[in-house]
């Protein structure tokens, strides 16, 4: 409601980009070129050995390898999940490098050292690294394979208080704040992706926003797998204390390979009382090729916690690639009148499957929660929305609402929806509805008719049907997402 | 009947009467006017009890009851009547199971028999010409689908069938056409009596060319700022309400 | 002795005793995905909010292999239901049919065992349908009932035929003298053009625990026309797992409703294929739950073939330490394009220790398809008690009102006058509506 004078706005974005969408439906998964650059890179398979090689590697103190062989000593006793709506052969762990790190002749004392090949890369994936050409403040830390190649803003940053760097630096510099907050939110034996994170995570990015501060620019990682063969697990921590706020981008892509790729990032936010974290997602990992061949394995645990009073949690996604999606960005609402949301647009296409969704946990008195999911399928794809509402016997007054569409083109594709909804206190209100449709011929016929070709018209019709989420990211991302959109379903209408 | 002293409400923590002072007498008509947010809708709500509101300060006295300490049900059965400025809709529940319910339980209030559907049923029609309500529309369920003008309809007939002592029209006007007016106002006026007293809460003044008062008041910013014969409705309706705002601007509260 | 290692034994004892039955084999087969798949427990996806592996630790006893009745018609006139004078009556006693207790008044009707049936004339038709909810609920307790098909009933509408009297069937469980496990098991065959109302029933007498699992197969033909009404009612220790699977296989309708008061634990199963084009049917449950009450709906429609109409409405009311589980799919298979279905599930939560689990679920694979389904839970509306309290009427009553009025949609699908009349009258005095 609060937004009302800025959708006007918004709405000239959408139309304006219009020509961009025309342009780019005809093109095809465009981030899908190798960097030539020599990498650092671990002897394949898991053991003990890697782990201890990769803490080694990272210099890290005693008490973060004694946390990853937790982690891995525990893995060993999991068994990967399978109650997802998601079929692939099973994964050989021994036959992943578990560490990958482009090599670089000494390591950049400022953002001018960076290898030249490197940067053209990220130039290349329209991520400037350069401050001084950013127009928008947009603070970078730019992750390639297992390790993250640099971090803008930060002096600027650094002025307020806030910590934004590398997970590894991180560890080496503020070990007291990564100890405690790191896997408090998911812990090591969450589940066995985590674990399994946990024990082999190389790089990722932290953040720390002191208290009363508002962050002034959007802080973007950017994760791109390079190397052959290699697994990619990163590890995020945003910590917000009380009364800031944050805005916080992901995005990724990955060469085009013929082999699958394993991703197994963990993500822990947590905002304490009156903090409020925006977290977007634009993830388009390398989905496979029109046959369902190759594409990235994409196993996220995201999680955080509002756990102060007041506080907020924000998760944006637009999930575009992957030949395997598993994720559901959660939100364990404790803090009382804390507020979770949920707002997620899924394409899958060609063979593509995603089995994707939330969890809000209403633990605080007066806690709201909005999912706001939309779900579009085309090819051969199947595509899965699966939340849980939870309503705890104390969580008096607790408000959820979810709406939750698909759209499908094509009768070759799937669409699920896999809404858990468990109330325990009787003055909570909880609403959850769904639909199902497709893209009216009248609709397509009336944008034929204004001389729009069909290929805009759908390009069109799915912004539209996705607008709610779209509006909720940052500027920035929106215009790339809607891109994104087009290009992942071009082909599916005829 | 009753008397308003220095009465103060908020809601959730927004202060929105701040010393009401209003004194209705049997047979009177009283319009309360102001502009939108000035708390005239929230006058009438915490008459009736809703309990969003808290009542932080000041009496009421209704029939000589102090009416804040009753349930929202005992005012109506004392004679209190709220005409909704938006009616419930009751999927299941149909307008004269409704309203017999009502009926008898007032009856039962004040040591009386409840009646039998004979008598119900004449009591009903008796009270359905007066106020011009179609059988079919009380047999259908409670206000659900009904158009705008038929909701207010039935809030008039409802009023009708309690015979209430001080009945307070929420913006009954809202919504409606002016034959629809017309209509709720007639039956309104077939109501009046030498025993029983109207409050009318309204933004404009065409009801009042309807309903006539006796007084009209200028709710604004939360307190009654002037009040007058019934000519002060014209006055408004010609100068608009901004002369109210420029004369009583709202000042910080002490 | 636990109830598994019993069942074990007494599976011999039946197939050697009846050696010679033309149900041998489905049972051999049932058995064996029994013994795979056991007692369903939490863990299993279906089960996961309803606990029944526990039950069967107790000592429950299967019936004798002999037919013996137990009782008698005056201990069964209590389970009778209004109308009952007019209605054909089939009585189940500990899962085993019983014709000296039952009564066929409808000319047409035919009520035969279910061993003739697969051994005779419907031996096709049996052996098409017979066991075919099996393919949608793949559990031990599915597996159970046909495992020990005995005392079961094969019912023939046939073509054209529109029944002038109503069926009710009484499953009565006798846990006077033992713990019962009882198994009653129908296959109903519905012809071309035929007409039918249905009402199945549960009771249990005495005092000790009882376990019903009663299964109903049904196969529906080109445009008949089926009214399926479940009443639940039963007492607080007896649990009842109830499937109702329904295959049309021509453009039919069926309208079924489901209306759950016990205080037992009890599990619905109710699936809809939707196998022709052009089916449709109508799907409503209201459930009432107080005490230690656990209800638990799991509906499937499966769309298999296009242009079919569904249409599912659950509601229901939690009290005391009651719970509430509803689970509804709709399937949308490739082929079943212009799917209507629609679905919803509301939910009134009225006491601090009641709760709902819901889960409405979604499955599409056909692009021309409007599907949606909704579900709420809640407390009652405040605006509608504040606007019946602000007419002068009890917050109590104003409750029961409104409570009554949420009932009311799914009440009004029972177009059995007499039924619903006593429907609705215990559901008045569950909300002491009667008292006022």
């Amino acid at each position: 409601m609060k937004t009302e004078t800025a959708e006007p706005l918004k709405d000239n974005r959408v139309d304006d980009d219009l020509s961009t969408i025309e342009k780019t439906v005809l093109s095809d998964y465009k981030y899908g070129f190798v960097t030539n650059i020599e990498a650092d890179t671990a002897p394949k398979g898991l053991n003990e050995d890697i782990v201890r090689f990769i803490s080694a590697k990272k210099n890290e103190p005693e008490w973060m390898l004694e946390w990853r062989l937790k982690a891995y000593r525990h893995w060993l006793k999991m068994e990967a999940p399978n109650w997802a709506n998601l079929t692939y052969p099973p994964i050989d762990f021994q036959d992943i490098i578990y560490y990958a790190a482009p090599k670089q002749k000494v390591k950049p004392k400022s953002l001018d050292e960076i290898d030249p090949e490197l940067r053209k890369t990220f130039e290349k994936l329209g991520i400037s690294l350069d401050e001084q050409k950013r127009l928008t403040g947009v603070a970078v830390d730019a992750v390639i394979d297992s390790v993250s190649i640099a971090t803008t803003f930060k002096e600027q940053l650094a002025e307020l208080g806030i910590i934004f760097c590398s997970m590894s630096e991180a560890i080496q510099h503020h070990p007291e704040l990564v100890r405690k907050y790191l896997s408090s939110v998911v812990p090591v034996t969450d589940n066995y992706f985590a674990a399994l994170n946990s024990a082999v995570f190389s790089d990722g990015s932290f953040c720390y926003i002191p208290k009363g501060v508002r962050c002034p620019m959007e802080l973007s990682t950017y994760f791109r797998i390079n190397a052959e063969n290699t697994g990619q697990f990163e590890r995020t921590l945003i910590v917000a204390e009380e009364g800031s706020y944050v805005s916080y981008l992901e995005g990724c892509t990955a060469p085009m390979r013929d082999e699958n790729q394993l991703h197994a990032a963990v993500v822990e936010l947590v905002a304490m009382e009156h903090a409020e974290i925006k977290y977007s997602t634009v993830q388009n990992w390398y989905p496979g090729d029109k046959e369902g061949n190759g594409g990235i394995y994409n196993f996220v645990t995201k999680r955080g916690i509002c756990q102060g009073a007041h506080s907020k949690i924000s998760w944006t996604q637009v999930e575009t690639g992957s030949a395997i999606t598993w994720k559901y960005p959660s939100v364990i609402l404790k803090g009382d009148y804390s507020v979770g949301e949920f707002y997620s647009v899924a394409v899958t296409n060609n063979h593509q499957q995603a089995d994707t969704g939330t969890k809000m946990q209403h633990l605080g008195k007066n806690t709201r929660s909005r999912i706001v999911s939309k779900g579009i399928s085309a090819g051969f794809s199947n595509n899965s929305y699966r939340g849980l509402v939870h309503v705890s016997k104390k969580a008096d007054n607790a408000r959820n609402f979810s709406q939750c569409d698909s759209l499908l083109l094509g009768d070759k594709c799937g669409a699920h929806t896999f809404p858990y909804i468990e109330v325990k206190n009787n003055t909570a209100v909880v609403e959850h509805e769904a639909t199902t449709s497709k893209i009216g011929e009248d609709q397509i016929f009336y944008c034929n008719q204004r001389g729009i070709d069909t290929e805009t018209a759908v390009a069109l019709i799915i912004n539209g049907f996705a607008k709610e989420v779209m509006n909720q990211l940052p500027m920035e991302f929106a215009v790339e997402a809607q891109k994104l959109l087009a290009i992942s379903l071009e082909g599916s209408v005829g | 009947m009753l008397s308003i002293q220095n009465l103060r409400a908020e809601i959730e923590g927004k202060k929105i009467l701040k010393g009401i002072n209003l004194d209705i007498k049997p047979g009177e008509v009283h319009a309360i006017m102001g502009p939108n947010g000035s708390g005239k809708s929230t006058l009438a709500s915490v008459l009736a009890g809703r309990e969003d509101y808290d009542v932080t300060g000041g009496t009421v006295s209704f029939l000589g009851k102090n009416l804040l300490e009753l349930s929202p049900e005992d005012r109506a059965k004392e004679g209190l009547f709220l005409a909704f400025q938006y009616p419930v809709e009751i999927p299941g529940l149909t307008t004269t199971n409704f309203i017999k319910t009502a009926v008898n339980e007032k009856r039962k209030y004040h040591g009386q028999e409840p009646l039998d559907a004979v008598a119900f049923l004449k009591l009903m029609k008796e009270k359905m010409a007066l106020v011009n309500i179609d059988q079919s529309l009380l047999s259908r369920s409670l206000n659900e689908g009904f158009s705008g003008g038929e909701k207010k309809r039935n809030e008039i007939f409802q009023m009708a069938m309690l015979e209430p002592k001080l009945a307070i029209l929420d913006e009954t006007d809202s919504g409606l056409d002016i034959d629809a007016i017309r209509i709720v106002a007639n039956g309104v006026n077939k109501l009046r009596n030498k025993e029983n007293a109207v409050l009318v809460v309204t933004h404009y003044q065409r009801l009042l060319d309807y309903i006539v008062p006796d007084f009209v008041h200028v709710l604004y910013n939360g307190r009654i700022v002037k009040s007058g014969p019934k000519e002060l409705a014209l006055e408004l309706e010609e100068r608009g309400y901004d002369f109210i705002k420029n004369e009583f601007p709202v000042s910080e509260e002490v | 002795m636990s109830t598994i290692d019993y069942i074990k034994e007494h599976f011999d004892r039946l197939q050697s005793a009846e050696h010679s039955s033309s149900l041998q084999a489905i049972r051999q087969q049932a058995f064996q995905a029994f013994s795979k798949w056991g007692i369903p427990t939490v863990k299993h996806e279906e089960w996961k909010y309803t606990r029944i592996s526990s039950l069967f630790n107790k000592a429950y006893q299967l019936p004798p292999l002999q037919e013996a009745v137990t009782v008698s018609p005056a201990d069964i006139a209590s389970a009778f239901l209004p109308g009952h004078e007019q209605a054909n009556a089939l009585v189940f006693v500990n899962g085993l049919y019983m014709p000296s207790l039952s009564v066929i008044r409808s000319a047409g009707l035919r009520v035969i065992p279910l061993e003739d049936a697969a051994s005779g004339e419907f031996k096709e038709v049996v052996a098409k349908n017979l066991g075919h909810s099996r393919h949608y609920l793949k559990d031990g307790i599915n597996a159970l009932s046909t495992a020990f098909l005995q005392g079961a009933v094969f019912m023939h509408v046939p073509k054209g035929c529109t029944l002038e009297h109503p069926v009710y069937i009484y499953n009565i469980t006798d846990a006077r003298s033992a713990s019962i496990l009882a198994q009653p098991r129908s296959l109903v065959f519905v012809q071309e053009r035929a007409n039918v109302e249905i009402v199945e029933t549960f009771a249990t007498l005495g005092m000790t625990d009882s376990f019903t699992n009663q299964v109903m197969e049904m196969v529906v033909e080109q445009d008949a026309v089926v009214e399926y009404y479940k009443i639940q009612n039963d007492v607080s220790h007896a649990t009842l797992v109830s499937t109702t699977h329904i295959r049309q296989t021509g453009k039919s309708e069926v309208h079924t409703v489901t209306i759950s008061l016990g205080e037992g634990i009890v599990r619905n199963n109710l699936n809809m294929v939707m196998d022709a084009e052009r089916c449709e049917s109508h799907l409503y449950g209201l459930y009432l739950q107080q005490g230690n009450g656990h209800i638990d709906n799991h509906t499937i429609v499966d769309n298999v073939s296009p242009n079919c109409y569904s249409n599912e409405l659950y509601k229901g009311v939690m009290d005391g330490h009651a719970t509430g589980v509803f689970n509804g799919k709709i399937f949308v298979r490739q082929d079943a394009q212009k799917t209507n279905a629609y679905q919803s599930n509301k939910n009134i939560l009225l006491s601090d220790n009641a709760s709902v689990n819901t889960k409405p679920q979604l499955e599409i694979f056909a692009d021309d398809v409007k599907c949606s389904h909704g579900c709420t839970v809640g407390r009652l509306d405040d605006e509608g008690l504040f606007y019946l309290r602000s007419r002068g009427i009890r917050e109590k009553i104003a409750r029961s009102l409104l409570l009554h009025a949420f009932a009311v949609d799914v009440l009004e699908q029972i177009k059995n006058g007499a039924l619903r009349q006593y429907i609705d009258k215990l559901i008045e005095e569950r909300l002491e509506i009667d008292q006022l």
